[in-house]
């Protein structure tokens, strides 16, 4: 018997008893048609990360902070030299978050590797005006100081520049009544500061560009220059003997090295008590987690195939029982063993394509339409991020690996068929 | 020329105390182009001894010989090919396949055999035309009368130009008109193509008009003296 010939009686033998080969296939569906959905979610969240993180440059730096002390025991002892926070920003719930000090700074800038150190001055505005339309809360991001942003108009923030500058983000414009992103690049808003002693000023400081929101940094950035100038009028005021701390500085280390190099400085670092952070690293947290999510929705769909493939091996029993004779008369006519088991093999296989092509087909249409409908609503303010993102690579596997499964599920039925023996399918009634 | 050669042949089913001696040490000589019919009372093994005649069964003692080859060196793909090509069967419950047509239930072999499409059609078509059968070819098999359904199982048998056809019973689920009609068909293919034919009966004048018959009774053969002394 020829391959052709076993397909094509694999497939009509298939659509034979359409109602149970149906019903089985609906199982296959649901299992690939989640596969593929979940799959598509975490191809396109990494897709944009990874956009994102290349978007972001900053590739020579770390973040450092003071290792946290969740693992210890009960509270540190006192020292009166270590450095408090003096903003209100607290780290993770139950854990303490300690301050950089000066001392700290010298320390990191003495490790092999950085080049220098700068400290991220955390300041705190009371408001944002533009022209009259009335003041507004002003969320800052200390790290968009450090990194490049997605640019919906306008230029990055000058480092440490010779002119106060802020970077807006896109939801800030309507607001601010402020219109397009190309027209309000270059103007000039006001920031209102108050000093340590309760007196409220205001800064003049020129918009330079407009960011996508994005799903890693929300909040304003400003540059260095505008940094010091709120500070000056925060610390105005300040008892000299107060202890000033950081709680992250940036070490800049030289990128050409190599990710080992950068390894090796958070490796020093991490021996002296502080934690370091390549920006990559702090996106791959956030990729972890989603990886998490759709590793534990990947692990229901496999579930899902498995009970299917259990309805593969039921519907072909049934279906070798049911052939029992016309199985034997095959036999008795010649064929072999190992054709009858390819036959039946074939059949499986044939469920398990059906079941996934139509399922992942399904999950693409649906898939596709509800990203689309996702990113022009609840997501709007996250363009570029398409939430499902179907890669035929995987798409393609995702089938492969369901026939595989149809096929494992079909041996047992298949060598049951192919160990017939042809007078016991003659004799049976 | 010796077609098949029998020679204290046993089959016994099952084990231990439900254990079935059904062939007791049968021994037959079948020449090429004869027609043979085996006869005997219900449950006396003539099944028993055509299945394992036409190599569906492996014997237990005894020898069997195909030709010049002896039955157990028949193995695998020889067995196939042999079951394949050399043997044609006819049942008596016909064994078509319900939803195939009757076109593809009549090439059935040839696919086994792994013959292209075109030729199938072609054989299959000359096949059924000799049992007048051709307008029938799209129909489904369910669709064909009970003599229909015969006459198609033996041009099953007959498309691949088979040197013996096996029948158990093959008029045995038809009415005696049908019945003769069917028989015509088998005898003219043994007169006029040569075809052996091995017959299961238990109708006596079907056995009357093979050139031969083989008696069996509770798994031995008997001879006309031991009918006649019974007598
Ligand atoms: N698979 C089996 N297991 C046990 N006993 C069997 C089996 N096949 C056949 N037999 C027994 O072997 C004996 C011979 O059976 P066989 O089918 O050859 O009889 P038969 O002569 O063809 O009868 P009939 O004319 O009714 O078809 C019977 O008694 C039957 O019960
Ligand atoms: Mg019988």
């Amino acid at each position: 018997m020829k391959f052709t010939d076993i397909l094509t009686s694999a497939i009509s033998n298939t659509f034979r008893s359409k109602l149970r080969t149906t019903l089985t296939i609906v199982a296959v569906f649901i299992g690939a048609f989640t596969l593929t959905l979940t799959s598509a979610v975490g191809t396109g969240v990494s897709r944009y990360i990874n956009t994102q993180v290349a978007a972001m440059g900053a590739t020579d730096v770390i973040i450092v902070s003071k290792a946290d002390d969740a693992g210890a025991e009960g509270p540190a002892k006192y020292d009166p030299a270590a450095a408090k926070a003096s903003s209100s920003m607290a780290g993770p719930p139950g854990s303490s978050m300690g301050m950089l000090a000066h001392s700290d700074l010298d320390e990191i800038a003495a490790t092999s590797g950085v080049l220098h150190v700068e400290p991220v001055v955390l300041v705190a505005p009371d408001y944002i005006e533009f022209a009259d339309q009335g003041k507004y809360e002003l969320a800052l991001n200390p790290n968009l100081g450090i990194t490049q942003v997605d640019l919906a108009g306008g230029a990055q923030l000058d480092n440490p520049g010779n002119e106060p500058q802020i970077l807006l983000p896109s939801t800030y414009l309507e607001t601010l009544g402020m219109g397009s992103p190309d027209d309000i690049v270059g103007s000039t808003v006001g920031i209102g500061v108050t000093s340590h002693a309760g007196a409220q000023s205001s800064i003049q400081a020129t918009v330079v560009g407009v960011q996508h929101e994005t799903l890693l940094s929300g909040g304003s950035g400003i540059n260095q220059n505008l940094t010091d100038k709120i500070k000056a009028i925060q610390d105005t005021g300040k008892p000299s003997n107060a202890v000033e701390g950081f709680i992250v500085a940036t070490a800049y280390f030289d990128e050409a090295l190599g990710t080992e190099h950068a390894q090796g400085i958070k490796d020093s670092l991490a021996a002296q008590g502080y934690t370091g952070q390549t920006i990559q690293d702090q996106l791959g947290t956030f990729q972890s987690v989603i990886n998490g999510i759709v590793g534990v929705l990947n692990a229901f769909a496999v579930i899902a195939l498995i009970a299917a493939g259990f309805g593969i091996i039921n519907t072909l029993l049934m279906s070798v029982q049911e052939r029992t004779r016309e199985i034997g008369l095959m036999k008795a006519m010649g064929m072999g063993g190992g054709k009858v088991y390819a036959l039946f093999s074939l059949e499986a296989i044939f469920i398990g394509f059906l079941g996934s092509a139509i399922g992942a087909l399904a999950a693409i249409g649906l898939g596709s339409l509800l990203s689309n409908v996702l990113a022009d609503t609840v997501l709007s303010d996250l363009p570029g991020l398409h939430i499902m993102q179907f890669d035929p690579g995987s798409v393609a596997l995702i089938i492969a690996v369901v026939m595989l499964i149809a096929f494992l599920a079909g041996t047992l039925p298949a060598r049951r068929a192919a160990r017939q023996n042809p007078i016991d399918a003659l004799r049976y009634e | 020329m010796k077609i098949l050669e029998a020679r204290g042949i046993t089959k016994s089913y099952g084990h231990g105390p439900s254990r079935f001696d059904a062939l007791k040490g049968v021994s037959l000589t079948i020449n090429e182009a004869e027609s043979l019919a085996i006869v005997g009372k219900s449950g006396s093994g003539k099944s028993t001894l055509m299945h394992l005649l036409a190599l569906l069964d492996t014997i237990d003692g005894g020898t069997l010989r195909v030709g010049n080859i002896d039955s157990a060196d028949i193995k695998g793909k020889d067995l196939n090919r042999m079951r394949n090509r050399d043997f044609g069967f006819v049942f008596q419950q016909f064994f078509l396949t319900p939803n195939a047509s009757v076109l593809d239930n009549v090439v059935l072999p040839l696919v086994i055999a792994g013959v292209p499409p075109g030729e199938r059609k072609k054989r299959g078509m000359a096949a059924l035309e000799q049992l007048e059968l051709a307008d029938k070819a799209k129909n489904k098999a369910t669709d064909l009368s009970g003599g229909q359904k015969q006459r198609a199982a033996i041009a099953r048998a007959l498309v691949n130009d088979p040197k013996v056809i096996f029948a158990d019973e093959p008029t045995g689920n038809l009415d005696t008109a049908t019945g003769a009609v069917v028989e015509d068909i088998l005898f003219r293919l043994n007169k006029e193509r040569g075809i052996t034919l091995i017959i299961v009966t238990h109708d006596r004048d079907l056995a009357s008009r093979c050139d031969r018959q083989f008696h069996v009774r509770d798994g031995l053969h008997s001879t006309a003296d031991d009918l006649a002394a019974r007598a």
